[in-house]
């Protein structure tokens, strides 16, 4: 799905260099969910932002789905966004103005879909996050949980082949950020590839892999132990509107 | 998307109406100020005759002292606006024009013949008949009279449509009588609305204003011994002590248009003006260097600086307060679109591209530059409104014809579009990763 080979990334301001990334290698199988922890200043916004093509990197190869788009100039780099991959923001980035269909709307309009297809896409999507009923509610009108909710329905809308999550539970309290993380467990069951950005390690432990990443490069690839056991609250994703 | 960029236009207009008025304003501001100055511009410059205006031509001949040229005209070297009685009548003795007329403008004292109600002084254009085809006057009841009619100085009036129904309810009134000065005179035609801007014919009575209520064959002035009311320039210290005298002397005081429909036409007829100008001046006249001029409608208005260079100057002023609003346009428009990065990156993270993002902002760039448009109407509208009440002389001068009205919508869209540009670029550039974090 993923594979970086030495990927870098090097800001520079007047004389000063920045490397955020330094031959950065990862791969990411079909299916996955890998959690990207590390330090403040590890490079994880950085390889997130290249992951979802938001930059280019400055040097090194990225593959996404088979396809070398590490040289892909802005157009074809926003119809892969648009097509491919989905996003969730820790500060959940819905348009105020917009309700909350009108939110899950927006890739789908760039997409070029027809009312009808859009209209089913919203249904669905909103259904899968349990908020079909307040498809008319602006996102002021919703609290935190629902509105990262939202944002992963505007995520999964398109079908995206991966989705990036960019702590996508740290605005959040202990309840919803553990309802967030069951809902993305459960898109990952149904095939869709996850990548976490997080500095949580409880998060990251419910993450199939852990990719730990220091001064711009992998550290690790070690494995997380599963999660102890948890009792199953009452508060699922589908329980809570 | 249009419809979609529209609605999202709306929510951005309805979410931030202060700073969207403020843009709408500036912008209208502009508009008013320009319009109402290109609305003057546009009418003072305006061809008054479209239909001929190259074909009719004012005669011009330079009788004017040999040792001190005319200088009131932009020219120093040019002959005198006007003409003399005596050289007029001479050329009214060719018949190489399709058509000749020499006018001066006089108030007369206009009562019904039955009437005992005190008369009314009305502004009236003694003439050739040739000046009704040669301006191509409308008539609403019957014409205007004949050389016949010019030779014997007959007592015909032709009435303007404001007289007619003032005098005669509007009804035909061809046959019928009117005093002028106690004299009574038959009516033989009706003009229907009839007002060239400019007044092109005679600029000695206003450029733009009316044009005059009654008209009377030539001679009758003449006849009557009247001098004219409007300008009379006469350079030569002479005896005059009797009409007779006046209308031989050096004076200029009238007005000489021809219709030359060809250039042979009109080679002719200068021709046979500067014959008679040599043969003058054998007489001891005409001692200026020979500069005998036919100037079309056109050139005419041009050589009398109708439009002068203070109006250029005022439109120039104008259109810079435009680009001055357009600057505070842009000022606003960037402060609210970069306001707005961080949706942007949004919705550049979830596939508009950049030219996405122009079209999203450029509909809303232009609803604002229509919205500012139809805002720069009112206050041209306004604008002409308090230019007609200040100034006399200009109350059919500044109205907004439909042209116009296009105008300003156009230039408004085109200033919204160009005030627009370089905000939506810039908004069209944003790194989406730099905002998505900061929202």
């Amino acid at each position: 799905m993923l594979d970086m080979q030495d990927i870098t990334k090097v800001y520079a301001a007047g004389l000063i260099e920045t490397h955020a990334l330094r031959s950065l290698n990862l791969e990411v199988k079909s299916g996955e969910f890998v959690a990207v922890t590390g330090p403040s200043g590890s490079g994880k916004t950085t390889f997130l932002n290249i992951a979802g093509l938001l930059e280019s990197p400055s040097g090194g190869r990225y593959l996404l789905d088979g396809e070398d788009v590490s040289g892909f100039g802005d157009n074809a780099r926003s119809k892969i966004r648009n097509e491919k991959i989905g996003f969730i923001f820790q500060a959940f980035n819905l348009i105020p103005d917009l309700n909350i269909a009108d939110n899950v709307d927006v890739p789908l309009r760039y997409r070029g879909f027809s009312g009808s297809e859009r209209k089913r896409r919203i249904d669905e999507a909103l259904e899968l996050v349990g908020l079909s009923s307040r498809r008319n509610h602006l996102p002021a009108q919703l609290s935190g949980g629902q509105q990262q909710r939202v944002a992963i329905a505007r995520a999964l809308a398109g079908d995206p082949a991966l989705l990036l999550a960019d702590e996508p539970t740290g605005n959040l309290d202990s309840l919803m950020a553990r309802q967030v993380m069951d809902l993305l467990e459960e898109i990952n069951a149904r095939g869709t590839t996850i990548i976490m950005v997080t500095h949580d390690p409880e998060l990251a432990r419910r993450a199939g892999r852990n990719v730990h990443l220091l001064d711009g490069q992998v550290s690790d690839f070690q494995p997380l132990e599963p999660p102890p056991a948890e009792a199953d609250d009452d508060d699922g994703v589908r329980s809570v509107a | 998307m249009t419809a979609y960029y529209l609605k999202l236009a709306w929510l951005s207009i309805r979410k931030n109406p202060l700073l969207t008025s403020l843009m709408i304003g500036a912008i209208a501001l502009g508009i008013g100020v320009s319009m109402t100055t290109l609305t003057l511009y546009h009418v003072m410059s305006s061809d008054p005759l479209p239909q001929k205006s190259d074909q009719v031509f004012a005669v011009m001949m330079d009788t004017w002292n040999p040792d001190d040229p005319y200088t009131e005209l932009n020219d120093g070297s040019a002959p005198p606006p006007q003409t003399t009685f005596r050289d007029s009548m001479a050329l009214m003795e060719s018949d190489i024009p399709t058509h000749q007329a020499v006018m001066l403008h006089k108030g007369f004292a206009a009562r019904l013949d039955e009437d005992g109600a005190r008369p009314e002084r009305l502004s009236t254009r003694a003439t050739y008949g040739d000046f009704f085809p040669m301006f191509e006057v409308p008539f609403l009841y019957g014409s205007g009279w004949d050389r016949n009619a010019d030779d014997r100085a007959e007592r015909v009036v032709v009435l303007s449509k404001r007289i007619n129904d003032k005098f005669f309810g509007g009804e035909d009134s061809v046959g019928e009588r009117l005093m002028l000065d106690g004299t009574p005179f038959t009516v033989v035609g009706v003009i229907d609305e009839w007002r060239p801007v400019p007044h092109f014919y005679d600029l000695n009575t206003g450029l733009f204003g009316d044009s005059e209520e009654l008209f009377v064959p030539f001679q009758v002035p003449i006849s009557l011994e009247y001098y004219a009311d409007g300008s009379t320039n006469c350079w030569k210290p002479e005896r005059i002590e009797s009409y007779q005298d006046f209308l031989q002397s050096e004076c200029v005081w009238l007005q000489h248009w021809a219709q030359l429909d060809t250039d042979a036409q009109r080679e002719a007829f200068q021709g046979f003006i500067d014959a008679y100008a040599l043969e003058q001046r054998k007489l001891g006249r005409f001692g200026r260097p020979l500069d005998n001029r036919l100037n079309d409608v056109m050139t005419w208005l041009e050589f009398r600086e109708v439009v002068s260079d203070d109006n250029r100057l005022l439109m120039v002023l104008a259109f810079m307060f435009l680009a001055i609003c357009l600057l505070n346009t842009i000022g606003l428009m960037l402060a609210k679109f970069i306001n707005r990065a961080p949706l942007v990156g949004v919705r550049r993270a979830l596939g508009a591209s950049r030219f996405e993002i122009i079209r999203q902002h450029g509909v809303e760039v232009l609803i604002i530059g229509i919205l500012g448009g139809l805002a720069g109407l009112v206050l041209s509208w306004g604008g002409l409104i308090a230019v007609r009440s200040w100034y006399r002389g200009y109350e059919y001068l500044a109205h907004l014809d439909p042209a116009m009205v296009a105008w300003a919508i156009g230039l408004a869209v085109l200033s919204a579009a160009l005030a627009g540009l370089y905000p939506t670029w810039r908004i069209s550039r944003i790194q989406p990763a730099v905002h998505l974090k900061a929202q």
